[in-house]
């Protein structure tokens, strides 16, 4: 179980709750774990999320190994200029 | 219409050229002659980037026509270089790595050339005034001016 | 192993030893540069290519009743007339972008495209334009980022407004979005001052002095070839078959050397236009913008309102701190406000912080990356309170800063924690500099501030090839624009133990390698460096392999060391080394081409922090601003090349002057850009300027194998901020709008 930090705005889509609990073992598992517990978040996650683990960032690494005491964020997506 | 007959000399070779009334010394250059040095960059002549030099004087391309250049002698990036040796300006431009993007490089090259000619030891003020001309977007200019000073130094110093 | 396991190969605490990277080699197409043979989007024709225009909407908001096209058509010399009706629906992800390159049901901005001619000359396309009748039924229209966010304003589109946004506000609204944590009020009942500002900031340009242009040749069966200059030939490719509806290999993009991009180069506005016209015309079409088209109708920033509230203590320590950042990002969704939300207040360690930030359509056009987008408005605001706050308790403000410094094991604004970073060396450095101490004159005054920016990876190829003399082919698939090849060819160079000069970095086209993420983000020398690390290292393992078969030893046996391969362990000194040139002698021999690559979704780019500190000098008759002084104190990681980190740091920090000083969209009552042209949108010149000093920290980023940060965007993230500091500073009066040009700081003085 992974616990994963929720930014302000969208803890209206995870019942108010800012941290939220998560089985997965890489990034596509929570992703879908969050989609699967939380459908009012899915649209944002098709928008396309960012999300920090352990202070680094990753766009689209489905299987990037999240550890149960990784430090996970989920951002907006990150774009450059 | 009829298009205008225009002999020049351009970077000492003797040119001829036909143009429609309305085309630009830029346009001409760049599509007619193949001399694609000179670049468009806001055709108003804000910007300084179709520099250069026509009988000895620093003008804006896009600013004159093809038609008006008829006898004259025009000098542009590609006439900077001897051969393949590299004007002081072009090498001190390379050793300062004073162009990033590069688009406004040649016409800051044939105005720093203008301004050697006439002002062979200009203050760091001097050089940035008659480059004001000349808009770069990379650099910050800082890197350009250091080039343009070292080379003014080592022309001197040739001479 | 996790994918992206790239982390240095050095022993922590021990600094590598360079050989290549580090040096100030010359740049591969430096004589090409110098000598106007390298060749820009607008350098390239084709056999029969005809010349493409676009016409343009002069209405801010208007619905497009119809368009006759009839007697454009039939103008001899006219090949081929487009307008939206020649482009299918398109996928369901580029339909802004394919609406904005060439309008549907209205136009939502002046300048917006509404149609485009090929002809065989520029003068009769010109002609054409003129020749095609457009029914418009004018609407009003709404600019201004607070206005349009008014229940009553006009509206754009219906039914936009996402999930996200509250009752009460225009659909043009659509999006919002909130981060921090602790609580905000309890911290500004703690705090012994509280204040709160409102910032405004007009809409700016990336000011690239090459406009748009591409080649365009397309045929019947869709198979097609485009040169363009831009910042990602695959993002072209890609977005182009989308929008057109073909396979993205059936398209070939070949990127030309890029004046300049800053993030405006990031998507398209020529190109599927031009495709379509040369489908339709069957010959290649050559379109170029002017200036003009290029400031009206390409992706400014967005304008912005920013309201920030920060509690502090007489200490000098900040106990809440929130903003409410409202970004118009043009006629479409996608205003960077979530960006600036997230880097608002991300030098800072707070326990209590909140930030709101709104997207919100007007009928500007559509907004485009610039350079850190989001964040410079948004350091802007937040230094500019921390600044009055300090000074309001007579306190240092780089003091301030230190004090409440993001570092190591710090939970960001933005919600993750910091690794390793740079951002007290840079405050400590700039405590440090004789700059903070030297004396100032009269109506002078010195500003500091701090900025921030994420960096990120992405999809990167990397091939590196040995040709049978030896020498190294590298190809790789980012538009270079600050001079990555010569950092490249450094890289590999380093890697292999051979002369810089023995290696050649190519930007091949799309057809050479799979994808790769545009040049933005500033991530090419992380990922794109990365990557050739490793190519390099894996080359180095076949030419081991060469040399072991050579031997008839064991590989694992075979080590590479100064740009040989030797016999290692118990067979060492059996053999004398093979250099790089006899293995790829004997290349055929052993087996066959040398080569090594490596493709990538490389994740783990450090951030990057940076202090800047600027003099600045208020003529207090006129409101003029003379920039005096400046430096920029900035974490590079490691500087691959010195002179061109350099570059980056002394770029985006004039940037920044201009859009602090000078730069801004002036829109008339009607709607239309007033000041669509160099002249009076108005970017610094050489006559403004000092020199740009620069300090170059090095805090290792542990994603990479050499420790790289990204520097390219996190320079133009504090200028703003530090030269309204300044500013105020000098001319006795708090500045809150950008940009402080001569009438403002005087009205400023004045009033105050």
């Amino acid at each position: 179980m992974v616990m994963v930090k929720i930014w302000g705005s969208l803890t209206s889509a995870t019942d108010g709750q800012a941290e939220v609990e998560i089985e997965a073992t890489t990034l596509k598992e929570l992703l879908d774990g969050l989609s699967e517990k939380y459908p009012a978040i899915r649209p944002q996650l098709q928008r396309g999320v960012s999300v920090s683990i352990d202070g680094k960032i990753y766009n689209d690494s489905w299987f990037q190994p999240i550890r149960e005491d990784s430090e996970v964020v989920l951002l907006r997506r990150i774009v450059g200029g | 219409m009829s298009q205008i007959h225009v002999t020049t000399k351009i970077n000492g070779d003797t040119t001829e050229y036909l143009c429609d009334p309305e085309e630009t010394l830029l346009d001409v250059l760049r599509d007619r002659l193949g001399l694609t040095g000179a670049k468009e960059g806001c055709g108003t002549g804000d910007c300084g980037a179709c520099s250069v030099t026509v009988d000895g004087r620093l003008v804006c391309s896009c600013l004159m026509l093809g038609a008006e250049a008829d006898g004259s002698e025009i000098t542009t990036i590609e006439g900077m270089a001897e051969g393949e040796k590299l004007h002081p300006l072009q090498q001190k431009f390379l050793e300062h790595a004073a162009l990033q993007c590069g688009i406004c490089t040649p016409g800051i090259l044939v105005a720093a050339k203008s301004l050697l000619e006439k002002n062979p030891s200009p203050t760091e003020e001097e050089a940035r005034y008659w480059l004001a001309g000349n808009l770069c977007r990379c650099t910050g200019y800082d890197k350009i001016i250091r080039a343009v000073m070292d080379a003014a130094e080592e022309m001197r110093r040739a001479s | 192993m996790p994918l992206d396991d790239h982390t240095p190969d050095q022993t922590p605490g021990e600094a590598r030893q360079f050989k290549v990277v580090g040096t100030r080699p010359l740049r591969p197409d430096g004589i090409d540069k110098v000598t106007g043979r390298a060749r820009f989007g607008a350098d390239m024709s084709a056999p029969g290519m005809l010349i493409g225009r676009v016409l343009r909407s002069p209405h801010a908001h208007a619905r497009i009743r119809s368009i006759d096209t009839s007697k454009a058509e039939a103008l001899s010399g006219v090949k081929a007339v487009v307008t939206r009706a020649d482009f299918g629906p398109g996928d369901d992800d580029v339909a802004d972008i394919l609406d904005n390159c060439m309008a549907g049901e209205k136009a939502l901005y002046d300048g917006h495209a509404i149609a485009a001619v090929a002809a065989t000359s520029a003068a009769i396309a010109r002609k054409a334009l003129k020749l095609i009748d457009v029914d418009y039924e004018i609407l009003p229209h709404v600019t201004d980022v607070d206005a349009a966010m008014k229940p009553d304003a006009p509206v754009l589109h219906e039914g936009l407004s996402d999930e996200t946004v509250p009752e009460g506000v225009s659909q043009n609204v659509v999006h919002r979005v909130e981060f921090g944590h602790g609580d905000v009020e309890a911290g500004f009942a703690k705090a012994d001052k509280v204040l709160e500002r409102t910032f405004k900031t007009a809409a700016t340009h990336q000011g690239y002095i090459e406009p748009h242009a591409c080649l365009a040749t397309m045929g019947a069966d869709g198979i097609a070839d485009l040169w363009v200059c831009t910042q990602g030939h695959y993002m072209v490719r890609n977005t182009c078959a989308a929008i057109l509806g073909i396979d993205q290999g059936k398209l070939r993009v070949t990127a030309s050397e890029i004046g300049g991009g800053f993030g405006g180069k990031t998507t398209v506005f020529l190109e599927p236009v031009a495709l379509a016209l040369s489908r339709k015309a069957n010959r290649p079409v050559k379109m170029t913008m002017t200036r003009e088209e290029v400031l009206r109708a390409t992706g400014p920033t967005s304008s912005t309102s920013i309201d920030v509230k920060i509690g502090m203590n007489k200490d000098g320590k900040i106990t809440a701190a929130s903003a409410d950042l409202r970004y118009q990002g043009g006629a479409y969704p996608g205003s960077p406000a979530d960006m600036g939300s997230m880097t608002a207040f991300a030098p800072y360690d707070l326990e209590n912080v909140k930030t709101v930030g709104w997207d919100v359509v007007t009928n500007r056009p559509k907004a485009a990356a610039y350079r850190a987008p989001g964040a410079p408005m948004a350091a802007f605001a937040v230094e500019s309170v921390v600044d009055e706050l300090a000074k309001g308790f007579g306190l240092d403000p780089l003091d301030v800063r230190l004090k409440n410094a993001a570092r190591e094991g710090t939970k960001s604004s933005y919600g993750p924690t910091f690794p390793a970073i740079g951002l007290e060396a840079t405050l400590q450095a700039a405590k440090d500099h004789p700059h903070w101490k030297a004396p100032l004159g009269p109506n002078q005054g010195r500003g500091v501030a701090c900025g921030f920016w994420f960096n990120f990876g992405g999809d990167t190829c990397v091939s590196l090839n040995i040709t049978p003399d030896g020498t190294v082919t590298l190809t790789e698939g980012n538009p270079d624009i600050g001079g990555s090849r010569a950092s490249m060819s450094m890289m590999a160079a380093e890697e292999l133990g051979i002369p810089y000069d023995q290696v050649r970095t190519v930007i091949a086209d799309t057809g050479a390698l799979g994808q790769n993420e545009v040049t933005d983000g500033s991530r090419v020398t992380f990922a794109v460096g990365l990557a050739t690390i490793k190519a390099a290292r894996n080359a180095k393992k076949v030419l081991c392999e060469r040399a072991a078969m050579v031997w008839g030893i064991d590989p694992d046996a075979v080590e590479w060391v100064d740009g040989c391969a030797r016999p290692a362990g118990d067979n060492a000194g059996k053999f004398p080394p093979m250099s790089l040139k006899e293995i790829a002698a004997i290349a055929s021999n052993t087996g066959g081409p040398v080569a090594g690559h490596f493709e990538v979704n490389a994740e783990g780019a450090g951030v990057s922090f940076a202090t800047h500190m600027v003099d600045t000098e208020v003529d207090p008759d006129t409101g003029a601003v003379k920039v005096v002084r400046y430096t920029v104190f900035q974490d590079a990681g490691k500087a691959v090349h010195p002179a061109y980190v350099e570059g980056q740091f002394q770029g985006g920090a004039v940037q920044g002057i201009g859009w602090a000083l000078n730069e801004e969209y002036i829109y008339g009552e009607d709607g239309r850009l007033q000041n669509p042209g160099f002249l009076d949108y108005r970017i610094p010149v050489a006559s403004d300027l000092p020199m740009i000093d620069t300090v170059i920290l090095e805090i290792p980023n542990p994603g990479h194998p050499y420790g790289v940060r990204g520097v390219g965007e996190t320079s133009i993230v504090p200028p703003l901020a530090a030269i309204a500091n300044s500013v105020s500073e000098a001319a006795g009066v708090r500045m809150t709008s950008l940009p402080m040009s001569p009438p403002k700081v005087l009205a400023a003085i004045q009033a105050g």
